[in-house]
């Protein structure tokens, strides 16, 4: 018997960004659809930047999941409309970044307080980090740099 | 119409591409790690988004072609790319001068291409827009606080703008190619485009304390792939030498 969509998304919720490992792909919001067709399981994904080299990373490490649950019949399509926001981060997502030390991404355009003290004396050090979705950031307190999650 | 979307379509992802692998040049070679890592980051999203305008370039075609083939086989007169993007880094401001004349263009496209009829465009610059607005904001500020920092960084950065303000007026010269796409509501007619980008430009300009260049003289030939200068035909040298040198190699 095919398991349920239900089962499948907690599946797929165990399957880490291999950028960052602690938050999930669906945590990530790139996972936008699951659907049987017929024996044939459809997963729809949209990259986070067009440019982003995890991507294709990413859709083998969901095949890879799928098949270690017996899942043969995966197909994995991309869909680039409506294109992704961090809006569709998960709370879980956000506050596990957040305890990794990377600050969750804010509308207001910059990190809320330092993910290690907690400090609001912040400084932009570049507009760009480690990874296309992370720009760089420093603590005026505790003196640590740290990656803040851009907002898009 | 196939013919006149595939050559706008190529416009699109030649431009990112060409770009693309100009800032990628920087890898390794910029002034401070952090700008390394910017350079890095700005390349990677617009060859990024040339996957998904040659991609859908080559779907259009039909001809059986990939992204792939298109950005590493074709030869120079079949790039449709802008004159300013394939013309050489120069130092760090001439590189930041030419990716923010750009960028303040690529921002207007592709705002204007979200509203596109054809939905697979449309969401291609849906996408794409987010990432240019981010370049833009960085660029803006590189040539503002190096137009308007030492003696030294000024000059160089009026420099930038002198040698290249004449490659900025191509990007609104439209031809056969704009009228049909722009009657079927496509792709905008390229001269709209052209008083929001001069009043950014403009801004910009007079924050980062320099001059505009008064002339109103334009490179052209980019575009419509009449005449490329010089500089493309040795980016390519590079950018498609394993393809050239081992034909069909894969991962």
């Amino acid at each position: 018997m095919a398991p349920d969509l239900a089962q499948i998304w907690d599946w797929l919720d165990q399957v880490p960004d291999p950028e960052i490992p602690v938050i999930s792909v669906v945590d990530l919001g790139i996972v936008r659809d699951v659907a049987w067709d017929g024996d044939m399981l459809d997963v729809v994904v949209t990259p986070t930047y067009s440019g982003c080299p995890a991507t294709t990373v990413i859709a083998l490490d969901i095949e890879t999941a799928l098949r270690d649950r017996g899942l043969d019949r995966v197909r994995i399509s991309t869909r680039i409309a409506p294109p992704w926001t961090t809006d569709w981060l998960s709370d879980k997502g956000r506050a596990r970044l957040e305890d990794y030390g990377i600050a969750p991404p804010r509308p207001a355009g910059g990190p809320e307080r330092c993910p290690r003290c907690r400090s609001t004396d912040l400084a932009r050090v570049s507009q760009f980090g480690s990874t296309p979705c992370k720009a760089h950031w420093r603590c005026n307190t505790c003196l640590e740099p740290f990656d803040y999650f851009k907002c898009i | 119409m196939r013919d006149a979307l595939f050559e706008f379509l190529c416009r699109m992802g030649d431009n990112t591409l060409v770009l693309g692998h100009r800032v990628s040049e920087w890898c390794g070679h910029a002034p401070v790690l952090e700008e390394d890592i910017a350079l890095a980051n700005t390349a990677l999203d617009l060859i990024g988004q040339t996957q998904m305008w040659l991609g859908l370039a080559a779907e259009v075609e039909g001809a059986d072609r990939s992204a792939d083939d298109l950005a590493m086989l074709r030869d120079v007169w079949d790039f449709r790319n802008l004159l300013l993007v394939e013309q050489p880094n120069g130092d760090f401001g001439q590189t930041m001068m030419r990716q923010f004349l750009f960028d303040a263009w690529h921002l207007l496209m592709l705002q204007a291409l979200t509203d596109s009829t054809d939905t697979r465009i449309a969401a291609i610059a849906a996408k794409a827009v987010k990432e240019a607005q981010y370049h833009l904001e960085r660029s803006a500020d590189t040539v503002i606080g190096l137009g308007d920092g030492t003696a030294e960084s000024h000059r160089r950065m009026q420099a930038a703008l002198d040698l290249l303000w004449p490659y900025v007026g191509e990007m609104f010269v439209a031809d056969a190619v704009d009228d049909s796409l722009c009657a079927a509501g496509i792709a905008p007619d390229p001269a709209t485009l052209r008083a929001a980008y001069e009043a950014r430009i403009q801004t910009v300009m007079a924050e980062a304390t320099l001059t505009l260049p008064d002339t109103g003289f334009a490179h052209q030939g980019g575009r419509t792939g009449r005449q490329h200068s010089e500089h493309l035909g040795h980016l390519l040298t590079q950018m498609q030498w394993l393809q050239r040198a081992y034909p069909g190699a894969t991962w």
